[in-house]
């Protein structure tokens, strides 16, 4: 398994579901909610727990709605999974 | 198979790799969904937080889609009339010579209206720095056609495509100001994938760092999409622009220093 690996949290109230974070990321952890935020836009979530944190989305962002956070595994943790 | 970490335990402070820059402010983006602005703001804004010049910067906001940036960059700025923001910069420079001095600007701005200014703040070689969103269209005021928009794309004042013949060819305004003596540092870059976001910022910190050597003027384009006036969503007018736009305006380094 990854020796890595990230998370990512949406500011759901300031992204603008324009799609552009969900084709960049290589593990499809994106997709866009059902839901509406307070403008109207379908708002991106993460649906899996691929993530690695490799901040392909966040770097594409236009408006900066997207935090990521990474963790090593250690190797008990490794081993346990 | 239990989760070995949890989602809470991941999303910690000391665990956070990339967050917006607090350099810009709270207020929302009035930019459409998608457009390339608030990605080519945020860039200039880490690149200035990296180099801990927020107290030492000053801005240039110009007239196009762009005029509040001055409410978006937590920095000290003035808003220029149309197209004239190279010589408000060059007057602000002048004066405040120890500040990072820059003029944010798009197409219509700077290469329409305001090219006189452009060409002569880079042929006096000042010592401030040119950051160029090139969209191809005039974006805030409807679609309306550029000088650099492509031949036979439509807009709103060239529904047909644009016909060179009777509305002449796109300008590269680029490779012409950096034909001359006074630009020290002139490059393109685009800002509508993660790779080319990574080479953009580069481009960006060149600029601002040579900036404090006073040996002229530096001019970083970003080629960018504007999804409502070439009326596309988001990801197909990325696609559009790399299909189109790249081969008339090639990315990469035009002018470096020798
Ligand atoms: C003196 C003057 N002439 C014309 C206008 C109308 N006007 C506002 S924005 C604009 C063009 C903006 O296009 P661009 O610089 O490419 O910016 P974009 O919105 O595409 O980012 C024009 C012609 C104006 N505000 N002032
Ligand atoms: S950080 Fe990378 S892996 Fe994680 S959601 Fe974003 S693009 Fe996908
Ligand atoms: S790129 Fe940003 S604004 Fe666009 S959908 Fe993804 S999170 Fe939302
Ligand atoms: S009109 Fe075009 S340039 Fe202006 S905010 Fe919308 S997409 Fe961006
Ligand atoms: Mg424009």
């Amino acid at each position: 398994m990854a020796k890595v690996k990230g998370e990512i949290v949406v500011n759901t109230e300031r992204c603008k579901g324009c799609q552009l974070c969900v084709p960049v990321c290589k593990e499809n952890v994106i997709a866009m909610s059902e839901n509406l935020n307070g403008k109207g836009y379908h708002f991106a979530q993460s649906v899996n727990d691929e993530c690695n944190g490799c901040i392909n989305c966040a770097l594409v962002c236009p408006d900066g709605a997207i935090t990521v956070y990474r963790v090593k595994l250690n190797e008990s943790l490794k081993a346990a999974s | 198979m239990p989760d070995t970490i949890t989602r809470e335990e991941i999303c910690q402070p000391e665990n956070m790799i990339y967050c917006r820059t607090p350099l810009l402010t709270d207020a929302p983006l009035s930019y459409c969904p998608g457009c390339g602005h608030g990605t080519a703001h945020r860039l200039i804004m880490e690149v200035i937080e990296e180099m801990n010049l927020q107290a030492d910067t000053i801005g240039v906001a110009p007239v196009g889609c762009s005029v509040l940036a001055y409410d978006f960059l937590d920095i000290d700025m003035q808003q220029a009339a149309h197209g004239r923001a190279p010589a408000v910069a060059t007057g602000i420079k002048r004066l405040m010579p120890d500040k990072f001095v820059f003029t944010y600007q798009g197409d219509g701005d700077l290469a329409a209206i305001g090219t006189g200014e452009t060409i002569h703040a880079c042929n006096r070689g000042e010592n401030i720095t040119i950051f160029f969103v090139n969209n191809g269209i005039y974006g805030m005021t409807g679609g309306q056609m550029a000088p650099t928009t492509l031949p036979n794309m439509k807009t709103a004042t060239s529904p047909f495509g644009r016909d060179v013949q009777t509305m002449g060819y796109p300008l590269k305004i680029t490779e012409l100001i950096a034909m001359l003596p006074g630009t020290y540092f002139v490059s393109r870059q685009s800002v509508h994938t993660p790779a080319n976001v990574r080479k953009a910022k580069k481009a960006i910190e060149k600029a601002i760092s040579y900036q404090k050597l006073n040996k002229g003027l530096s001019f970083v384009e970003i080629v960018s999409n504007c999804n409502s006036g070439w009326k596309m969503t988001p990801l197909e007018s990325n696609k559009w622009m790399e299909e189109n736009m790249f081969s008339f305006f090639p990315l990469g380094d035009i002018k470096v220093p020798k």
